[in-house]
């Protein structure tokens, strides 16, 4: 297993994803959605959360069956992932070309003060990806992988899964809205040209 | 093998009706119940029929087709909402539009123990979340109430619970 946890999620995150405006992304609660808030100066192609934790995979999956014609990225934690893993098995049997996930694993929970997550006592969120009907998944913890791994986030052969293996290092700070109800709107406008 | 769930005329109606209005994602945890509803949505080329492992997972997911535009309906059984509740933020916060269609037990006739507490706390659980709570206790309400659950969810962004009644459905028997 790949223990390596030597990059930094404030650059890995930008790099494996590149420019985001052609797609729709969907943030569990806590890191994933500053990551990706600062990525896009909380743009309106994303939807975070600050709670409701586990609903992350089910919610891009749905936009994903819902707008096949559109890139959809679920962004998600380990701790995040692991509290609805039966989703990946979802994924899975529906197997959605459109939808790829990328899991920032960190091995700890961050927002409730570092304390260790399953992953980092050796739970393999990947292993888990592929035991789910997953057809294409990547571990990325270094430089070299990243580069390899990039495409899978566009990839058209999906649902694919990364797991981006990462330091204990903090998310960028932003303050991002936590109305959920105006960022929903302010989605739908842009997506679908109406509230 | 019992016929609880078995084909009713209310069940035939009930999709057409759901079809009608272009509902066009059912999403369930397999349900005696709900049986015609999801045969119907697995036959149906027009509709995504989608399986759950739980059933918050298909609370997230009617939010996340609510987004792409889509309109989506849950499919669960009374045990189900229980799962949920912490899910139902995402449905209150972002007001949502949201119907679920829950199979009762643990009421009228229940002959199983285990599913009285869950089904006695079903109202109490979603209106003390913010839902709205519509009951069909006989065959002729089924397409009133689902109507009108429709209604609130996609014209004033209400998330609803439709019971459908352990009256209507039958105590199953075992």
């Amino acid at each position: 297993m790949d223990n390596d946890r030597s990059l930094d999620r404030k650059y890995a995150v930008p790099e494996l994803i590149g420019n985001p405006d052609d797609l729709l992304i969907v943030c569990g609660l806590a890191g994933a959605s500053k990551d990706i808030a600062h990525l896009t100066n909380d743009g309106d192609n994303i939807f975070t959360m600050a709670g409701a934790m586990g609903g992350a995979t089910a919610l891009g999956l749905g936009l994903a069956l819902s707008r096949p014609d559109k890139r959809v990225l679920v962004v998600t934690g380990d701790g995040e992932l692991l509290m609805n893993i039966g989703t990946l098995s979802t994924v899975g049997i529906l197997k959605p070309s459109n939808l790829s996930i990328l899991c920032v694993d960190n091995g700890h929970y961050g927002e409730t003060g570092y304390q260790e997550s399953h992953t980092q006592r050796g739970v393999n969120l990947e292993l888990i990806a592929q035991g789910s009907a997953i057809p294409v998944t990547r571990t990325v913890s270094n430089e070299k992988h990243i580069t390899e791994a990039k495409a899978l986030i566009r990839d058209s052969n999906g649902p694919s899964f990364i797991l981006l293996k990462v330091s204990i290092e903090p998310p960028p700070s932003i303050k991002r809205s936590m109305d959920a109800s105006e960022r929903k709107t302010a989605f739908r406008r842009a997506l679908l040209g109406e509230p | 093998m019992s016929d609880y769930g078995g084909k009713q005329a209310w069940q035939e109606e009930l999709y057409e009706l759901l079809r009608s209005n272009d509902v066009n994602l059912f999403c369930y945890v397999p349900d005696g119940g709900h049986k015609t509803l999801i045969n119907k949505s697995i036959e149906d080329p027009d509709v995504i029929s989608v399986p759950l492992t739980t059933e918050e997972e298909g609370v997230a997911m009617c939010a996340g087709c609510h987004l792409g535009g889509t309109k989506s309906v849950l499919l669960m059984q009374s045990s189900g909402v229980g799962n949920c509740v912490n899910m139902f933020a995402l449905l209150k916060n972002g007001q949502f539009p949201f119907v679920a269609l829950i199979t009762m037990r643990g009421e009228f006739g229940e002959m199983n123990p285990w599913q009285i507490p869950m089904g006695q706390g079903v109202q109490p659980v979603v209106e003390a979340m913010g839902m709205q709570c519509l009951r069909a206790e006989t065959p002729n309400e089924v397409s009133e109430t689902v109507q009108a659950a429709l209604n609130m969810a996609y014209k004033s962004n209400q998330a609803v619970a439709v019971l459908l009644t352990q009256k209507l459905i039958g105590a199953k028997p075992f």
